[in-house]
């Protein structure tokens, strides 16, 4: 529970806003060939999954992402393969137990696909795979939510990379994996489950943060404005 | 009002208080930069403002340069175009002079280097200090602003021994990240929206440079600022002006740029830049001094469009600068052009004259084209490249260092 104060959620639970940094690293692993990428993605750490699932989402864009981890696009537009890149598209990191299970997945797709075309096992891309991963700093923003009411007034006043730590981030962090304003809300009991459903129904992975971060405010606004408590 | 008050004007309040946040467990550190040059090329003007904004945010800040005499520019000058890939050897007579200067400015700057907690080492030029601190008890972070993707290895081979024993490195894209014992750290450099080469500018000194140059503003402009450099390509970029002049007429070419002082080759090209032009009167050779930043600023202003036909690059603030201004840029297809050209969305990226001329005919008859991806553009660097983020995830990766990280810090 990265971000609430209290363990006694039912009598005066807070939540603590954070934000978060990111730095990236090279890892100094290049592939260029199918066959390389699926063993690089047997040794390397973890970190550089998360970031080529997760990381993307922090970067600019001005197409709607085609495909939301770096595997996929790569693998549509260095090694040219639709089929593999739709298989390894769908993967959403939180059905997996944690990332050591992701990489099995995604080995395994890769096998499955390396043995239906053979072609693939030689075919050189014509851009490079960059393995690279990141560092992330988590700091307070030193304000504290005292009420569920508060979350439509702060919502626009994150920033992007917070919206990123409490609703992308904590994913990885959250016994249920899910985003830190739902895990707030579960303290409440049943109180406020029509919002943790409206919440799970945010896709955060086809806009930019700013855009998600407008379509939260939208919510929490809508729900505390029409059936405020 | 604080300078970042002033940068929270353009980059929005939550922007400058991440900043703090960041800083608050580096209050009263010392940190020094070291370079070779205060004046010309993009890391002098990057520290500029870089030094006076960690001060601000409470970190002791300075900027040390190290000088040396012309064989040691030439040296660095080599290895500079050696890690761009040019594959020139450099004289044992030369390395002899590299080591003997950075001996020699390690005598006068031991003292602070040693007491610092952070030293950035910018560029091959003072890479080799580290070796002359043996009492260091800071992290030393080698920053790295060249193109070294594909290194020349024998050079290479001479600067990694002197690098090795930093505590990190820094490049500015994945595919130039060498393979070093210690992390190495990706991060790409940035403009600053508030200095003379990038505020906004009233229409009449736009209007006043333009005149000055015999520049006529009725008239399409392709611009290029760049130091005379054979990587810059600049003949490249007359040939596809040329090709480009056929089918637009009223064309004029505009080559800016000055001469850093640690780049002895810069003459040579000028005058090879001069004999391609030879009398065409709509070819603007402008040689401009190091601090003519706001002539600069009202030539990309006064642009119809930006290029930057590099064959190499380690990032290319040229561009940044003409894309923060709204212009799309035709940008060579290398290093950190590719980074900001966003191929049909901030510009076009070309491997050649040929290629080049297309994208400008193109976008010359596409006016609407053209403006919507210049705003693209300038929207690309307000979000990515401006000097906050730059300094953010300096801020970061110093956090980082300080908690001998794993992949995540939390701080509080």
């Amino acid at each position: 529970m990265g971000s609430t104060d209290s363990d006694d959620r039912a009598s005066a639970p807070t939540f603590t806003v954070k934000d978060c940094a990111l730095v990236t690293l090279a890892t100094g692993r290049k592939v260029r060939l199918l066959q390389e990428l699926r063993n690089r993605l047997e040794e390397i750490d973890t970190a550089s999954l998360y970031h080529h699932f997760w990381g993307g989402l922090l970067a600019s864009r001005f197409e709607e992402r085609e495909y939301h981890n770096d595997f996929a696009a790569w693998v549509r537009h260095g090694i040219h393969d639709t089929v593999l890149a739709e298989r390894l598209a769908v993967l959403d990191p939180t059905g997996f137990s944690d990332l050591e299970a992701l990489r099995q997945e995604i080995l395994e797709q890769i096998d499955n696909r390396l043995d239906e075309a053979e072609h693939l096992s030689w075919s050189r891309a014509t851009v490079q795979f960059e393995f690279v991963c990141s560092q992330i700093v988590v700091f307070h923003t030193h304000r504290e939510l005292e009420r569920p009411e508060e979350l439509a007034e702060v919502m626009p006043e994150l920033s992007p990379s917070s919206v990123f730590y409490h609703f992308i981030d904590a994913r990885r962090r959250t016994p249920d994996r899910r985003d830190d304003f739902s895990d707030w809300l579960s303290g409440y009991g049943e109180s406020y489950s029509e919002l943790q459903s409206q919440l799970a129904g945010v896709d955060p992975y086809f806009g930019s943060l700013s855009e998600l971060r407008d379509e939260l405010g939208e919510l929490f606004s809508g729900y505390f404005g029409g059936n405020g408590q | 009002m604080s300078m970042l008050d002033d940068y929270a004007a353009v980059t929005g309040s939550d922007v400058i208080a991440q900043l703090h946040q960041l800083a608050e467990p580096m209050q009263g550190m010392k940190v020094v930069h070291v370079n070779s040059t205060r004046s010309g090329g993009g890391v002098a003007e990057i520290l500029t403002k870089m030094v006076p904004l960690m001060r601000e945010l409470g970190i002791d800040t300075d900027w040390e340069i190290i000088s040396g005499e012309g064989d040691f520019y030439t040296c660095t000058k080599g290895m500079h175009n050696a890690l761009q890939g040019h594959r020139i050897p450099i004289s044992q007579q030369l390395l002899d002079v590299y080591a003997k200067t950075n001996a020699d400015n390690a005598e006068a700057l031991r003292p602070t280097l040693e007491q610092a907690d952070f030293v950035f080492i910018h560029d091959p030029q003072p890479a080799a200090l580290l070796q002359h601190c043996p009492g260091r008890r800071g992290k030393w972070i080698w920053r790295c602003h060249i193109d070294a993707s594909h290194p020349y290895r024998p050079v290479w081979r001479y600067l990694r021994e002197r690098i090795a024993g930093y505590d990190a490195s820094v490049f500015s894209l994945a595919a130039f990240a060498q393979e070093l014992p210690h992390p190495k750290y990706l991060i790409p450099p940035s403009i600053d929206p508030l200095t003379d080469k990038n505020v906004e500018l009233e229409q009449a000194e736009i209007d006043a440079v333009l005149e000055e140059h015999q520049l006529d503003p009725e008239r399409p402009m392709l611009v290029q600022i760049s130091r005379f450099d054979r990587f810059k390509d600049p003949l490249g970029v007359i040939r596809a002006y040329q090709l480009a002049r056929e089918f637009s007429p009223h064309l004029q070419l505009v080559l800016a740029g000055g001469g850093a002082t640690d780049d002895p080759e810069g003459a040579t090209v000028l005058e090879e830049v001069r004999a391609a032009a030879s009398d065409d009167p709509n070819i603007h050779i402008l040689l401009l001094p190091a601090d003519a930043h706001r002539t600069v600023n009202a030539l990309q202003r006064a642009a119809d469009l930006v290029i930057q036909k590099s064959l190499r690059e380690g990032f290319g603030l040229t561009v940044t600068e003409g894309m923060w201004k709204g212009k799309a840029v035709i940008g060579g297809d290398v290093g950190g052009i590719r980074l900001q050209v966003i191929d049909h969305h901030t510009g076009f990226l070309v491997n050649t004259p040929e290629g080049a001329a297309l994208r400008i005919r193109y976008l010359l008859h596409q006016p609407e084209k053209l403006q919507e991806m210049g705003e693209k553009a300038r929207s690309l660097v307000l979000e990515n490249f401006l000097i906050t983020r730059h300094l953010r995830e300096y801020l970061t990766l110093m956090v980082a260092l300080m908690n001998n990280a794993g992949d995540r810090i939390e701080l509080g």
